[in-house]
């Protein structure tokens, strides 16, 4: 299956390899080298690539690209799916999945890949299960392994491993007992000139954090479980109990995980919390445009919305803006054309105002069309579907765990709300 | 590039890595001193006694592999580590290890006997990890040894190690193919293991070594399908694809007769639906195991893991009946490269954002392409508009290509398309010009008569546009039709003629046509003209530009030499040419299967496993049979089927499990214990899990001494722990209430509720939300001829105390389903009395009122006591709380199994034990308040029988005596 991974940074250095089989030269990377000059983007870098001998599958995370290599028919899903798992993986033992910190931790993200995968086939690649075998770095531990001579390597295999329930360890304890669990929704839309939507769609995540002593066993309930289209589950969630009564009934891992993903289709009614009034023209003549963006709330149900930020990609020609905010600041970046206007809090009674003049190249054409923007933003309490937990139970242990959900709406990090007014 | 890359990671590895502990060692900068220098000091430290040296220096030594240095000159010296006592030592040794044996075969085999050691280990994890090095080790010599290693772990007790033996398989199967036969054994033996954790690994060795081999697989079919569930997800992949291939030999084809038109609800299993296609053709019936793959992988779409959810897409593809292949909406998620038509309602996911990278925008392109139809062109032709201004010029051709293809697909709209193309005409942009012209050039040849006015604006273009493949797209147009526009062809040839030597070759190629084609009908006017581009042509620089000129002179001009065929001129040049097919570039991969690298390849994979075709005639699905185990164990395996398709309680037991193991383990003498049990678990024979599984059960019971009742529908931990904490006795046989006795009340008549009919009967079980609520399960018939759908409740009368759980709405997502029929459940807090809960149940058009009335006897649930117990708690309910009823048992109701059959039909009670055959007893308790029931009934000469029923609650028990004294008198 999987033969090697390489990982090459940003500049196109190889930092670390891992070879499962027998040894590859990383001379095959040439041909990817190759391909990623081309691309503009590095996310327009196709994923799967046929060299003469072997294929090359990537994904690109964290400015670093997971490169695999692979020799013989394997579903390219898979190969994918899997270096997303070990990139989720360094993030959750380093912080972070940067070259900065895998290079600080060689050895243990060495010793990590070697138990992930198993002559190319993955073997451990829950969480949970990994820690026990790998412990995760931290200050305190390499202090009193130094002094004790202790190590970093668990020499028991981890219960994890043999259970039915491979994501939970055995033995779990917990003064305070504290389930949390996040609702995180993010708005997909995009509007045309006038305003109307073309297309609105809600992509939620529940995300938790669990930590409870033993074995508990919990169900989510929610208050409008009709609304959720489209889920998918952590392994946890038995499914069986989701068809017939629509709740959610697991058996939590340890500590943070996502619990379910879910998506409110197009077919619903999508609210969107802003509306935004825009005016960019450019003049035939004399070079130059005029900008003219208002912001105002639309369907916000009472909450505020925050972390408001406009981000616009220029036409090349657009030299220079000239621009003033009644809330906020801009910038304009000149090699990039982008100019971002961060607005932070949406004060309804002073609707935020960007207004100014745009400068041309002299004597070039002006641009065929209008940039589109894309906004970003936050809503703080309120899941934009209106989906709300009702109860959460917990059988199977007696104490009493504190429990708390919170909701938060935002544009999607990879400016899903695309206002595309065009 | 390699080299300057290296002297960098030198650079930045030594300054990060070596910072935090090696910082005082500044050999590690390795720029001052020479390899040799800085390996010597590595190998002083790994001769030395201090473990705490050794792991620095091992840590140092797998950065450096990390980092792909050659540390292949330390082989010695690290091997001599592979015996030492710290664990992570160790472990780093390992790693080496299996990096360098190959290049240092001799020594390697040095460390043979360590492993060999092993492998007699009594820890798993060292054990398995023993496997995993030696069988890692590309050492031709040692294969006799891999081979015995990985037989004897192959029936070793820990599943952990077998994982670990299917995964040395395919290993030692790459190094030497010879060993193939008595691999297959292993691989046999392996597959017949019953636990999720070998299934995922197993049959990856077993597609990697003996693809061909589908014979293994009968015997385990039907035992994979149920494990799939539970099986880690990575297993699932290969295990769904692995049974994609093995359905497709063994299965008929669903699809071969009927069509799209025949449904399977494959949720219930009466199919009455396949008696309506029974009058013409033999009936296809799908197989039961057919089915039972396609209903144990579809909740596997729901998985979180997007291979998982591509694999099970791929299989409904290749297996479904066409009509369920509708289910796969998920396919959004993945932007696969297949459409069928069958994703409209989806289509606006498709719509692209001006941030997708341009390989996502030209695949959405090409399925909202695939997706249009006369009714949708509209907005997908609007869209496609916006996409045309995007600045991403690779996928502005991109959509103009594919509102072609629309274009042609859909006749309605290609004037439409035709005059938006047009339009692009005047576009600033060249590129956009360019690849319009192509485009229109491609349309225009379906119906060019009516188009003669296109065709002369697109002759005025040729002044502008400057990109060759636009302007000899529009040459070769006006040539061909010619006879449309007589006026202006002719100029159009003169002006190139002026600029014929400044042309880009293929527009040259098409000026001589254009020439050429003129001069067969209009040679008046353009005799001259012809000549001059020949004659310009004769000396052009391009060999094939000469060829072709000398070729049409000969061709066309008529000299004494000129050959037979020049009378053929015409009908050469003015053929009619057929118009062409725009296709889309995404053609022609569906041979491959689905999902597979070669599929997005569009070329044949190294093992690549073909799809087979459907046989023609199924083949004995007897071989898929396994030999039912003895009577005795029957309870035991239907828990097992339930707990396979469910993902609660089997988990809940496994946890259980590994919680006494873990218990065993982790302390540290007590490592003989936990093997001890294992082992025993290895004696019974790894084939009867079921057998395993009481064993486990029992040993539980013992432990905790508690009873239980082993309820097949149990569904979930909850029951399990009350069930657990109540009592402590003995489990016989004749506490077992039976569970065949459920009554069936009538909640909505089918003429009132107009075709809809309701029955509910309170199914005994424990609701599972809320432990006080009394679950009362529904059955919907709906036997009118149109759709029920969005079954809900609204409105909830109830009494002060009283709480209902309502039922999930129905018929939203599956609303075919409602058309026979539809199960619920809900539960009901009655607060202990008899009130009626009224309620309106909905349906999407009308509102029923409905009531539900529980009898006495279903409003308490079973417990278990003890004579001893039973009677303590009697002695304490006496007096008011005792009531007694003298009665006479009917005819039919004299031994003592009717009336137990009686009683627990009318009260939901569990028998108690009891020494003396004239006496049955009951005990049960109260569902909200838990007060406790207990009923005797005691037999006297000839019919004679004395009913006592004690109870904190006196309406109760008065109700109670009642209800069962009905029961028991007729």
């Amino acid at each position: 299956m999987i033969h090697s991974l390489f990982l090459i940074n940003h500049s196109g250095d190889i930092f670390l390899e891992k070879h499962w089989k027998s040894v590859i030269s990383r001379s095959v990377c040439d041909y990817f080298f190759e391909v990623k000059e081309k691309a503009v983007d590095p996310e327009n870098v196709p994923p799967v690539l046929q060299t003469p001998h072997h294929y090359l599958i990537s994904i690109y995370r964290g400015k670093l690209f997971f490169l695999s290599v692979v020799q013989t028919e394997v579903p390219p899903l898979f190969v994918i799916e899997f270096l997303h798992r070990v990139a989720d993986t360094f993030q959750d033992y380093f912080g972070e999945c940067s070259e900065g910190v895998i290079k600080d931790n060689l050895v243990t993200v060495y010793e990590l890949l070697e138990e992930m995968l198993d002559n190319g086939f993955p073997l451990a690649t829950e969480s949970n299960v990994l820690k026990e075998m790998i412990r995760p770095p931290n200050i305190l531990r390499s202090v009193v392994n130094t002094l004790t001579g202790g190590s970093n390597v668990g020499d028991t295999l981890p219960t994890g491993q043999l259970s039915n329930v491979p994501w939970r360890r055995a033995g779990v304890k917990y003064t305070n007992n504290e389930a949390y669990f996040d609702v995180v929704e993010e708005i997909d839309a995009i509007l045309d000139k006038s305003g109307t939507t073309v297309f609105a769609e809600i992509q939620g995540v529940v995300e938790a954090c669990v930590r409870l002593t033993g074995m508990p066993d919990l169900t989510l309930s929610f208050m409008n479980p009709r609304l959720l289209d489209d889920m998918s589950f952590h392994p946890c969630v038995r499914f069986k109990r989701w068809e017939s009564e629509r709740v959610l009934s697991f058996i939590p891992p340890d500590g943070n995980f996502t619990l379910m993903t879910y998506h409110v289709s197009s077919q619903n009614l999508v609210a969107i919390p802003v509306y935004v009034k825009q005016n960019i023209n450019f003049f035939e003549t004399g070079s130059c445009g005029r900008l003219d963006i208002t912001i105002g709330p639309k369907q916000n149900m009472g909450k505020t919305v925050e972390g408001l930020m406009v981000t616009i990609h220029m036409p090349k020609v657009v030299l220079s803006a000239n621009l003033t905010a009644t809330q906020g600041n801009y910038t304009y970046d000149l090699t990039t054309k982008v100019l971002v206007w961060d607005i932070g809090k949406l004060n309804p009674q002073k609707l935020p105002n960007l207004r100014g003049s745009l400068s041309m190249q002299a004597g070039a054409p002006k641009p065929e069309e209008n940039p589109s923007l894309n906004i970003d933003l936050k809503i703080q309490q309120l899941a934009i579907s209106g989906l709300k937990v009702s109860r959460l139970d917990m059988y199977g242990e007696k104490y009493k765990p504190f429990k708390g959900v919170k909701y938060l709406t935002k544009a999607g990090k990879f400016q899903r709300l695309s206002l595309s007014f065009l | 590039m390699s080299a300057s890359s290296a002297f960098n990671d030198e650079k930045g590895g030594s300054s990060s890595v070596g910072e935090p502990e090696y910082g005082h060692d500044p050999a590690s900068g390795g720029i001052f001193s020479s390899d040799y220098k800085r390996h010597d000091d590595l190998k002083e430290m790994l001769d030395s006694n201090k473990d705490s040296l050794k792991l620095e220096a091992m840590k140092r030594i797998v950065a450096m592999i990390a980092r792909g240095k050659n540390a292949s000159d330390l082989f010695p010296a690290v091997v001599k580590n592979v015996a030492c006592k710290n664990i992570e030592v160790k472990k780093l040794v390992y790693v080496y290890l299996v990096r360098y044996a190959e290049e240092q075969q001799d020594l390697a085999l040095l460390s043979i006997s360590t492993f060999q050691r092993g492998l007699k280990d009594p820890n798993q994890l060292i054990r398995a990890s023993a496997l995993r090095v030696l069988s890692s080790i590309r050492v031709t010599i040692i294969v006799p040894i891999m081979m015995l290693a990985i037989k004897e772990a192959a029936s070793d007790m820990s599943p952990y190690v077998r994982k670990t033996a299917a995964h040395a398989i395919p290993k030692l199967y790459s190094l030497d193919p010879e060993q193939k036969d008595q691999l297959i054994e292993v691989i046999e033996k392996l597959l017949a293991d019953k636990t999720t954790l070998v299934a995922g690994s197993v049959v990856m060795a077993f597609e990697e070594v003996c693809p061909e081999r589908i014979d293994l697989i009968h015997k385990n079919y039907r035992k994979l399908c149920n494990l799939l569930i539970d099986v880690e997800e990575w297993g699932q992949v290969v295990i769904i694809n692995m049974l994609t291939r093995y359905a497709r030999t063994q299965f008929l084809n669903p699809n071969i007769n009927g069509g799209g038109g025949e449904k399977t609800f494959y949720g219930s299993d009466e199919d009455e639906d396949e008696d309506e296609e029974e009058k013409e053709k033999k009936p296809y019936v799908m197989d039961p195991d057919h089915r039972l793959l396609l209903r144990n992988t579809k909740p596997l779409l729901q998985s979180r893991n997007a291979a998982v959810v591509m694999a099970v897409a791929q299989l409904y593809f290749h297996l479904a009946p066409k009509a369920e292949v509708a289910l796969l909406i998920l396919f959004e998620m993945i932007s696969t490269l297949y459409t069928c038509g069958m994703f409209e309602p989806y289509l606006k996911s498709f719509y692209i954002r001006s941030t997708d990278p341009t390989q996502i925008k030209v695949l959405k392109l090409e399925v909202l392409t695939n997706l249009a139809n006369e009714t949708n062109i509209s907005t997908i032709l609007r869209e496609f508009q916006t996409y045309i201004k995007s600045m991403d010029k690779d996928f502005v051709a991109a959509t103009i290509q594919a509102i072609g293809r629309c274009a042609t697909n859909i006749g309605e709209v290609r004037d439409t398309c035709l005059n938006g193309l047009v339009q692009l005409l005047s576009n600033r942009d060249e590129l956009v010009v360019a690849e319009s012209v192509v485009v229109i050039k491609k349309l225009l040849q379906m119906q060019p008569e009516k188009h003669s006015d296109i065709i002369k604006h697109m002759a005025k273009l040729t002044d502008n546009i400057q990109v060759p493949m636009a302007r000899a797209s529009i040459l070769w147009l006006i040539g061909e039709y010619c006879e449309h526009v007589p006026k202006i062809a002719p100029d159009v040839l003169r002006k190139m003629a002026k600029s014929f030597t400044n042309e880009e070759d293929i527009v040259k190629l098409q000026i001589i046509n254009l020439a050429a084609k003129l001069y067969l009908t209009n040679s008046k006017q353009t005799k001259l003209l012809t000549q001059y581009v020949l004659n310009l042509a004769k000396y052009d620089q391009n060999y094939d530009i000469r060829d072709r000129a000398r070729f049409i002179r000969q061709l066309i001009v008529p000299t004494e030499k000129s050959g037979a065929l020049s009378k053929y001129a015409k009908k050469l040049f003015l053929a009619l040419k057929p118009a062409p097919v725009l296709e889309s570039p995404f053609k022609d991969r569906d041979h491959f299967q689905l999902g597979s690298l070669s599929h997005l390849l569009n070329a044949k994979a190294g093992g690549y496993q073909e799809l087979p075709d459907w046989p023609e005639a199924a083949p004995d699905p007897s071989v898929r049979n396994v030999e039912v185990k003895e009577s005795v164990r029957a309870v035991g395996t239907v828990t097992y089927r339930d707990t396979g398709a469910l993902w609660g309680p089997q988990k809940m037991e496994g946890s259980e499990e590994s919680d006494s193991a873990s218990g065993s383990e982790s302390g540290s003498g007590s490592e003989e214990s936990g093997s001890g049990s294992e082992s025993e678990e290895s004696e019974e024979g790894s084939e009867s899990e079921e057998e395993e599984e009481e064993e486990e059960e029992k040993d539980k019971k013992k432990k905790k001494k508690e009873l239980k009742k082993p309820v097949p529908e149990t569904e979930s931990l909850v029951t399990d722990l009350e069930g657990l904490s109540l009592s402590d006795s003995v489990l016989s046989p004749a506490t077992i209430a039976p569970s065949s006795v459920l009554k069936n009340y009538e909640l909505l008549h089918r003429i009132t509720g107009e075709g809809l009919s309701v029955e509910y009967c309170f199914s005994r079980q424990p609701f599972s939300p809320d432990a006080n609520m009394v679950a009362v399960q529904m059955q919907f018939t709906n036997s009118a001829t149109s759709d029920t759908k969005n079954l809900h409740m609204e409105d909830v009368k109830l009494q002060s105390g009283m709480r209902v759980k309502e039922f999930p709405e129905i018929g939203e997502r599956e609303p075919e389903d409602i058309q026979c029929t539809a199960m619920a459940v809900m539960g009901i807090d009655f607060c202990d009395s008899t009130q009626a809960a009224n309620f309106q149940l909905c349906t999407h058009t009308r509102k029923f009122f409905v009531s539900i009335q529980p009898p006495v006897g279903e409003l308490m649930r079973p417990i278990f006591l003890t004579e001893n117990e039973f009677k303590k708690e009697q002695g304490q309910l006496m007096g008011m709380n005792e009531i007694t009823e003298k009665l006479t048992l009917d005819a039919k109701c004299r031994n003592e199994h009717a009336i137990v059959q009686r009683v627990t039909t009318a009260a939901n009670l569990s028998r108690v034990p009891c020494g003396s055959d004239k006496e049955c007893r009951f005990a049960g308790r109260t569902v909200t308040s838990s007060s406790l029931v207990l009923v005797t009934v005691a037999t006297k000469e000839e019919g004679a029988a004395q009913l006592t029923v004690n109870c904190e609650k006196m309406v109760i028990g008065t109700m109670l005596v009642k209800d069962i004294l009905l029961a028991l008198t007729q």
